[in-house]
């Protein structure tokens, strides 16, 4: 091969991977550098009239650390994130295996009420939620005041625990699909010899399933396991909008509405570029067993 | 595959699963009956103590009070221009580095795929405060290009990834017997390979649309005027404001408006949507 050619064979492939990674770069790369530099800085009033942010070292991480409200909300996020990731995994679960001893019609009904719930749009479904437990017109506190409870005008936002209750009801309800249709799949291809085998040498059906069938379905079931503990640590929208409709601000920050509340509405950008990188440190420790299992892969 | 339920079940365990899945039918689809139903009542049927189940004589009134109202039309049209222009942009530079990784071995392809796998795990709440001021820098709040940019950069890595599935899938041979037939490399690229992908395009163009059409944190931080929000901020603050308790019907007809698309969207991407979340994290 000529050398102009193996230039050219080199030269083509990245410039067609150039679009992209200039724009990842742009967009991810930088922001993530700039940051760095923001969660070093500190803006007040005289920024809000141009000034420019002045140098506080690591002062933004000092306060942030020695302020017991950021450590209640780090705990909270972790608790929030593996409550609903438990409990989507185990309700997925139960619900894939159930669906396998389902008559077909019930499985093609359920599955395709699966399939709404699932395309739902996040605020939407939020927006339905909120409208379900409506302290006057909702139609839970409707039915729990004809069952006889004493639900009139119950607001259910308005403590913590009964807000985060009714949080994860939701994020767990938009959640449960995915969870379902990926490990009902994995459980379809459990193979049935195997199975079968086991029940020849007398494994009874709790046997068969614990020491059969789940661990052939590991390697799908940490996958889903790691992208739901990603994806609640990073709920946002459902907080937030709550919080619109009638929570307590303070009382229930996760970390993705306590930095959106201390930057972009307070204009604290130093202290929230800081509270940021913590954000970040907790998905990178949480998802850290993953990234390694990826980069042995990658070998 | 292996059929389910072929082994004989006890009947107490089919009794229970199919409860379940009843039960999960319910669950599942009453939220959303809720939202479609209501949408067609006039509001003094809504803000009742006894709530009607089922929506005798709908009306169209919510619709058109919002489909009159400016709020709505503003937002649909910013959101259309936000979620078209990221289609657009990330199916085009995903594609490119697609062909790129599937069809060439370079220095640095490695590292390139590992990259967009880490990328996926940034979560936007740990970098929109940065974005915030990069994007105010380049006076881009409030635009949709900027919006845009963020966007594309969030769909791009899922994008890249599906594409190169579908590129992957189709034979270097029939390129090769082409180019054989004395077609260039390109032409053969373009008349061979280019059709086999055009469902594999529709379909991930369709996933960055859905993301893009729901998507809410980067719309909320970007834009922070009311007059450019997109559908999901406008329909959280309609739904917050002034028709707060008042206007419900405007409020799930808005929602129902918004809903439609994606539902329709994802009925056709759905299938490939499963294998790809979980492919594009077990595979290196």
């Amino acid at each position: 091969m000529s050398a102009r050619s193996r230039a050219r064979r080199t030269s083509l492939p990245l410039g067609l991977v150039l679009p992209a990674a200039a724009l990842l770069a742009l967009a991810l790369a930088y922001p993530l550098g700039r940051q760095v530099v923001l969660s070093l800085q500190s803006f007040g009033l005289a920024q809000q009239f141009g000034a420019p942010p002045e140098w506080v070292g690591i002062q933004n991480y000092r306060d942030l650390v020695g302020d017991s409200y950021l450590w209640t909300v780090v705990l909270r996020t972790v608790i929030f994130c593996f409550v609903n990731a438990a409990l989507t995994l185990g309700i997925g679960m139960g619900i894939a295996v159930l669906m396998t001893k389902m008559t077909s019609w019930v499985r093609i009904a359920a599955q395709c009420g699966l399939l709404l719930a699932w395309a739902m749009p996040v605020v939407a479904a939020m927006i339905v939620w909120q409208f379900l437990f409506d302290t006057e017109y909702g139609a839970v506190n409707a039915v729990l005041t004809w069952w006889g409870g004493d639900y009139e005008s119950h607001s259910w936002l308005a403590s913590p625990m009964s807000f985060f209750a009714v949080a994860t009801l939701i994020v767990v309800w938009m959640s449960v699909p995915f969870v379902v249709f990926t490990l009902y799949a994995a459980l379809t291809q459990v193979s049935d010899d195997v199975v079968e085998a086991a029940e020849i040498d007398g494994a009874g059906g709790w046997q068969r399933f614990v020491h059969v069938v789940l661990p052939s379905i590991r390697p799908v079931l940490l996958v889903v396991l790691l992208l739901q503990l990603i994806w609640d640590l990073r709920v946002f929208t459902q907080i937030y909008t709550l919080q619109k409709a009638g929570g307590i601000t303070r009382d229930t920050n996760l970390l993705g509405t306590y930095i959106y509340s201390l930057g972009i509405k307070g204009g604290d950008f130093g202290t929230a570029a800081a509270a940021a990188m913590f954000m970040l440190a907790l998905t990178v420790v949480v998802t850290a067993p993953y990234i390694r299992m990826m980069l042995k892969q990658e070998d | 595959m292996a059929t389910p339920g072929r082994r004989r079940t006890s009947t107490p365990l089919w009794l229970t699963a199919n409860a379940v899945g009843l039960a999960v039918l319910l669950v599942c689809i009453f939220p959303v009956y809720w939202m479609i139903s209501r949408s067609t009542l006039p509001n003094n049927r809504i803000r009742t103590k006894d709530q009607t189940w089922l929506p005798l004589n709908p009306t169209n009134d919510n619709y058109g009070r919002v489909l009159d109202g400016d709020g709505f039309r503003n937002a649909l049209t910013t959101s259309l221009a936000v979620t078209l222009m990221t289609v657009a942009v990330a199916l085009l530079f995903a594609f490119l580095a697609a062909v790129a990784v599937s069809r060439f071995r370079f220095r640095g392809r490695a590292s390139f795929i590992m990259t967009l796998l880490l990328i996926q795990m940034i979560p936007a709440e740990g970098l929109f405060i940065s974005q915030y001021k990069m994007l105010e820098g380049m006076s881009l709040l409030n635009s949709v290009f900027g919006l845009t940019l963020v966007y594309v950069a969030s769909v791009l890595p899922f994008t890249v990834w599906t594409l190169r599935g579908f590129v992957d899938g189709v034979p270097m041979e029939l390129e090769e017997a082409a180019m054989m037939d004395g077609c260039s490399r390109l032409r053969a690229f373009f008349t061979v390979t280019l059709p086999l992908l055009a469902p594999g395009l529709v379909a991930t163009g369709l996933f960055g649309f859905i993301q893009a059409w729901n998507e809410f944190t980067l719309a909320l931080v970007v834009m922070t005027d009311p007059a450019k929000e997109t559908l999901p901020v406008w329909l959280i603050g309609f739904s917050e404001s002034r028709s707060r308790g008042v206007d419900w019907g405007a409020i799930m007809a808005s929602s129902t408006l918004i809903t439609i698309p994606v539902i329709v969207f994802f009925l056709i991407v759905q299938r490939r949507m499963v294998a790809g979340l979980t492919a594009g994290a077990v595979k290196g």
